[in-house]
């Protein structure tokens, strides 16, 4: 319940110094965390750290992996067979058990969707976008995978195969896209600009680079 | 519960997806209950997830695979391309061969 100002009275009450009203489901998980932490079940600390992890992803960290496969055959070989060590050997620390690379070819395109929650590299790419968690998107992406990626903007012709994964348990995805055309005298990092988040979930394609 | 040290699934196997109807932390969504399709590969051994989403640790560690399956033999009247494809981690206990299920 809000109570906060469907009032009108004087204000003779002091300001309150919370940031916003908690929503129930804000206060139910704060009761929660204290509770684990009362029970010595979990620690402050332990909580504060695996934020640290989450916070430290970003999809730029994803679009240098996919850069380097562009560029470098063997790399893109290492990264399609695990790419989780692939990950590591650019420096990007990996907390998730297991990480698969999902390669688009002209006749496959690949796209994630995680239906039980969440689920999502975070420590790769970082938090998921509101849309990703949203329960339209986790329904729709198995269902009806081509309307939602028109949606988006990203109209798959016939001639190729939509492949969802769902990534419902242990395993997490990334999508290698593949290389726009004219973008053959880029360097890796500007070919690692050309691929954003959304590429790398699968609802968006790279764009060539501006003429 | 057993478990069995060996998969018993290898990637081509045709399997059915099991409807166990268990409450709790399950990760088997509905929409893939009862269907079927082919072991994708087998992805290593995991702790149970609905040991352990209740904070029951230390058990053995399951097989998981990834089943590749048809987006036709998920829904009627699927509006996409009639092969297009859909991948999803199931645990073994989930798993039928195809033809016994």
């Amino acid at each position: 319940m809000n109570e906060a100002h469907d009032h009108s009275h004087a204000h003779d009450h002091a300001p309150s110094d919370e940031d916003l009203a908690l929503t129930y489901e804000e206060a139910k998980f704060i009761a929660l965390k204290r509770l684990l932490i009362e029970k010595g079940l979990i620690t402050a600390d332990a909580i504060r750290a695996r934020m640290e992890i989450d916070a430290r992803g970003t999809p730029h960290q994803g679009a240098r992996m996919v850069a380097k496969a562009w560029s470098d055959p063997n790399y893109k070989a290492r990264m399609l067979g695990d790419a989780k060590a692939a990950a590591v050997e650019l420096g990007i620390p990996v907390t998730e058990a297991a990480l698969v690379a999902l390669e688009n070819t002209p006749r496959l395109h690949n796209m994630i969707v995680c239906t039980l929650c969440s689920c999502y590299p975070r420590s790769l790419l970082g938090e998921p976008p509101a849309w990703y968690v949203s329960k339209a998107y986790r329904s729709r992406a198995v269902r009806e995978p081509r309307k939602v990626l028109e949606e988006f903007g990203l109209d798959v012709p016939d001639a190729t195969e939509v492949r969802v994964h769902d990534s419902n348990a242990d395993l997490r995805y990334i999508v290698l896209p593949m290389r726009p055309e004219g973008s053959g005298g880029l360097s890796e990092q500007q070919l690692a600009d050309l691929v954003t988040r959304d590429c790398l979930v699968g609802v968006a394609l790279p764009r060539p680079p501006a003429a | 519960m057993v478990t069995p040290l060996e998969p018993r699934f290898a990637a081509g196997d045709r399997v059915r997806i099991l409807d166990l109807g268990k409450p709790g932390h399950v990760r088997t969504p509905a929409y893939v209950r009862g269907r079927t399709g082919t072991i994708e590969r087998f992805c290593g051994l995991f702790e149970n997830p609905e040991e352990r989403g209740y904070g029951r640790e230390g058990r053995d560690r399951i097989p998981l695979y990834r089943v590749h399956l048809q987006q036709r033999d998920l829904w009627s009247g699927y509006s996409g391309r009639a092969d297009d494809t859909l991948e999803i981690e199931i645990y073994e206990h989930w798993l039928a061969p195809e033809e016994t299920a």
